[in-house]
């Protein structure tokens, strides 16, 4: 893709550990601007737990992260805010006694010059958002857990895009979802692109996969397989990276590639 | 014609006939499960009305049982907010033994000392103290729970044994008494109550307040183009509110001061009394006006700020509060140094009403502060629970204690009866809660 855009993300050799389990292990990986990477593998792989590095809902034990350049300190999901950094996280992470426009601004609230809520300001405003990503939705009094799961989804999505977000990670937005949602949400990843958001996309879909990223990076026992733009590789090569950890010659391997014989 | 199937029109009607009621919910947004409570709150006043052969529903029992309410309800607001963050204080009645020891030893010993005794400043300073007390003691709770990661239950389990002792270190167990007169007031009784005329003034504004709120709200919905509520429903809460504050005011205001007390005063006062007797009303008491004060914050703390929408998506779902950037533990923190700051409150009203600190003071009220904030609809799985509710939940628990006292039931049986009733509404209100989602 376009190499010539900056690189919004670098992660370089990030590690973490709990217990004696390596779950993330030297891994690195860049993201430019406008560019939807997607990152790939089995449970356990350690896609998730290397994202939430990134998102700082974990703290790594080492490694390097570099936000547009400049080397960036973050230790919980507030620093990764600041910097830009909005996740979509595979639970959702929805507060589900609360209603929608609560956990849309969960954090953030808006206040009144008397620094007490404004409820109304807040919940305007979600109508908006809300209003573009599933027009049919009116349910804003109810508490979240009364919603379908499309429905949680955009509310984890809007979340995400209504702080103007540079760099959006979404593990597995779309697990939950049904085939005409799932389109939806493939629908605002192209259009978020266009405006020139940089997306981490953690999917189990080849197919989605192949149809929005620009390159994939494959993660296997915590180490990082190989990456390769999608126009390089076929879905075979991609399956043999996740399965057995092989890289075809499109992709640039990675620590955990299995050389070959 | 009446065996021909009914037409459209005539089906629309039945079935909006059905459903007036539930039209009329929607219409005013009322909470249909506090309206379930108050309705068993009225039930259980009229059985031990009918029972005690009209005994029940006096001014004098009923002005008595908001005086009684007042310190558990008190508490009951802040234990809202820590069940509703999956938590729970079982030290409540111990700091509140405690802190009162401490604030009666400082009133008598020297505070009176350096203010001279009978000066209006010792109240002040002493429930200052007391304050700051509870709030250092819930502060201290609160990091061992939030920041050193053990068990709420534990911790307050040890406050529970570790603060009832040192209530009795404090004085060696013994009783302090008597209060400054200034503090007495706090715990009701003729003098601490505020009498008619203020009384009415309370409720004048009460009504305003309650109007000015539906106004608001309604000039709020106007500014962002939200549906309105229609103005019948808006004019129907207007007037059930104003009319419940007037009565409960009418009610306080029949009370009369007792014969001795106003012949005392008559004379202190060279006041004449005439031929019928002099009639001076109670009025609201002041406990019972800090309540409602406590009830009145603690819902806006709840409601309004930042920081009460923290505790409750905290206890929705806490991983996602984290998530978002919420800094969980200093909420958590917060949330048991207002719990100790309110049981100072509750600690100076009672020992102001019993003229005294005692060692025993606040034994078991832990248990009834939980059973009134669950009774008032706070859910022990986290998350949902109303300040409202909970000082409800106590009006319920104080009015079967009173109620039953009336009638002569022996005390062990109230406890019988008091365990099963908050099995029974727990109950009932999981099998409200299960249909209604």
């Amino acid at each position: 893709m376009q190499t010539s855009a900056p690189k919004v993300v670098e992660m370089q050799d990030c590690s973490i550990a709990f217990g004696g389990i390596h779950a993330v292990d030297h891994a690195s990986l860049d993201l430019h601007k406008g560019e939807v990477v997607a990152l790939l593998g089995h449970n356990g792989a350690g896609k998730s737990t290397f994202i939430k590095l990134l998102s700082g809902a974990y703290k790594r034990d080492s490694g390097t992260i570099r936000i547009r350049g400049e080397e960036a300190t973050i230790n919980n999901p507030r620093d990764a805010k600041a910097y830009g950094i909005e996740t979509i996280y595979q639970t959702l992470a929805l507060a589900d006694n609360v209603d929608t426009a609560a956990n849309l601004y969960l954090g953030r609230e808006l206040r009144t010059p008397w620094g007490t809520l404004d409820d109304g300001a807040m919940e305007s405003h979600a109508r908006e958002v809300m209003g573009r990503l599933n027009p049919r939705f009116q349910r804003f009094k109810e508490p979240v857990k009364a919603l379908s799961g499309g429905q949680r989804q955009s509310v984890a999505i809007a979340r995400a895009i209504l702080f103007n977000a540079q760099i959006l990670i979404m593990d597995e937005p779309t697990a939950a979802l049904g085939p005409q949602e799932t389109a939806q949400v493939g629908e605002l990843i192209k259009q978020l692109k266009e405006e020139g958001i940089s997306i981490f996309l953690i999917s189990h879909d080849i197919e989605d996969v192949f149809d929005l990223a620009d390159r994939v990076a494959v993660m296997k026992n915590g180490q990082m397989v190989g990456t390769a733009p999608v126009s390089d590789v076929t879905r075979d090569e991609v399956l043999g990276m996740i399965i057995l950890g092989k890289c075809p010659p499109g992709a640039t391997p990675g620590p955990g590639a299995v050389t070959h014989d | 014609m009446s065996d021909q199937e009914p037409t459209a029109a005539a089906l629309g009607a039945r079935q909006s006939e059905e459903s007036a009621l539930k039209r009329f919910f929607r219409a005013t947004e009322v909470d249909t499960r506090m309206l379930g409570m108050l309705g068993a709150l009225l039930l259980i006043w009229v059985a031990f009305h009918l029972l005690s052969d009209g005994r029940f529903l006096t001014p004098r029992n009923l002005w008595n049982l908001s005086v009684q309410t007042s310190s558990v309800a008190i508490m009951s607001t802040g234990m809202v907010l820590i069940i509703v963050t999956r938590h729970i204080d079982l030290s409540v009645g111990s700091i509140l033994g405690f802190v009162a020891m401490i604030m009666g030893v400082s009133q008598t010993g020297f505070l009176a000392d350096m203010f001279g005794s009978g000066s209006t400043l010792i109240w002040f300073f002493a429930l200052l103290i007391g304050m700051c007390l509870g709030a250092l003691i819930g502060a201290l709770h609160g990091v061992i729970i939030a920041y050193l990661g053990v068990p709420a239950f534990i911790v307050t389990l040890g406050g529970l044994l570790v603060w009832r002792g040192a209530a009795w270190w404090v004085t060696s167990g013994q009783t302090v008494a008597p209060m400054d007169p200034t503090f007495r007031l706090m715990g009701g009784g003729p003098y601490g109550s505020i009498g008619a005329f203020w009384s009415w003034v309370v409720a004048a504004i009460a009504c305003a307040g309650i109007v000015s709120l539906l106004y608001h709200g309604r000039r709020n919905r106007t500014r962002f183009k939200f549906p309105q509520r229609p103005v019948w429903a808006e004019v129907t809460l207007a007037a059930v509110g104003c009319g419940s504050v007037i009565a409960a005011v009418a009610v306080a205001n029949s009370y009369p001061w007792p014969k001795g007390i106003v012949k005392r005063y008559a004379t202190a006062n060279n006041i004449e009394i005439p031929e019928g007797g002099l009639f001076i009303a109670h009025g609201i008491a002041v406990p019972v006006l800090i309540a409602i004060c406590v009830g009145i914050v603690m819902t806006f703390i709840a409601t309004r700020t930042r920081f009460g929408r923290y505790v409750f998506a905290m206890g929705g779902n806490p991983e996602a509060a984290e998530l978002a950037g919420i800094n969980t533990r200093w909420v958590t923190t917060k949330i048991f140094i207002l719990m100790g700051i309110l049981c100072a409150i509750a600690g100076a009203i009672s020992t102001a009403r019993l003229n005294a600190s005692t060692n025993a003071q606040g034994t078991l009220d832990e248990l009834l502060v939980i059973a009134a904030a669950v009774i008032g609809g706070t859910s022990l799985g986290g998350g949902v629970g109303t300040i409202v509710g909970a000082m409800i939940g106590a009006v319920v628990m104080q009015s079967l204690q009173s109620g039953m006292v009336l009638l002569g039931v022996d005390a062990p049986f109230q406890n019988v009866v008091v365990g099963i009733v908050l099995v029974l509404a727990v109950w009932l209100d999981g099998l409200y809660r299960r249909r209604s989602i």
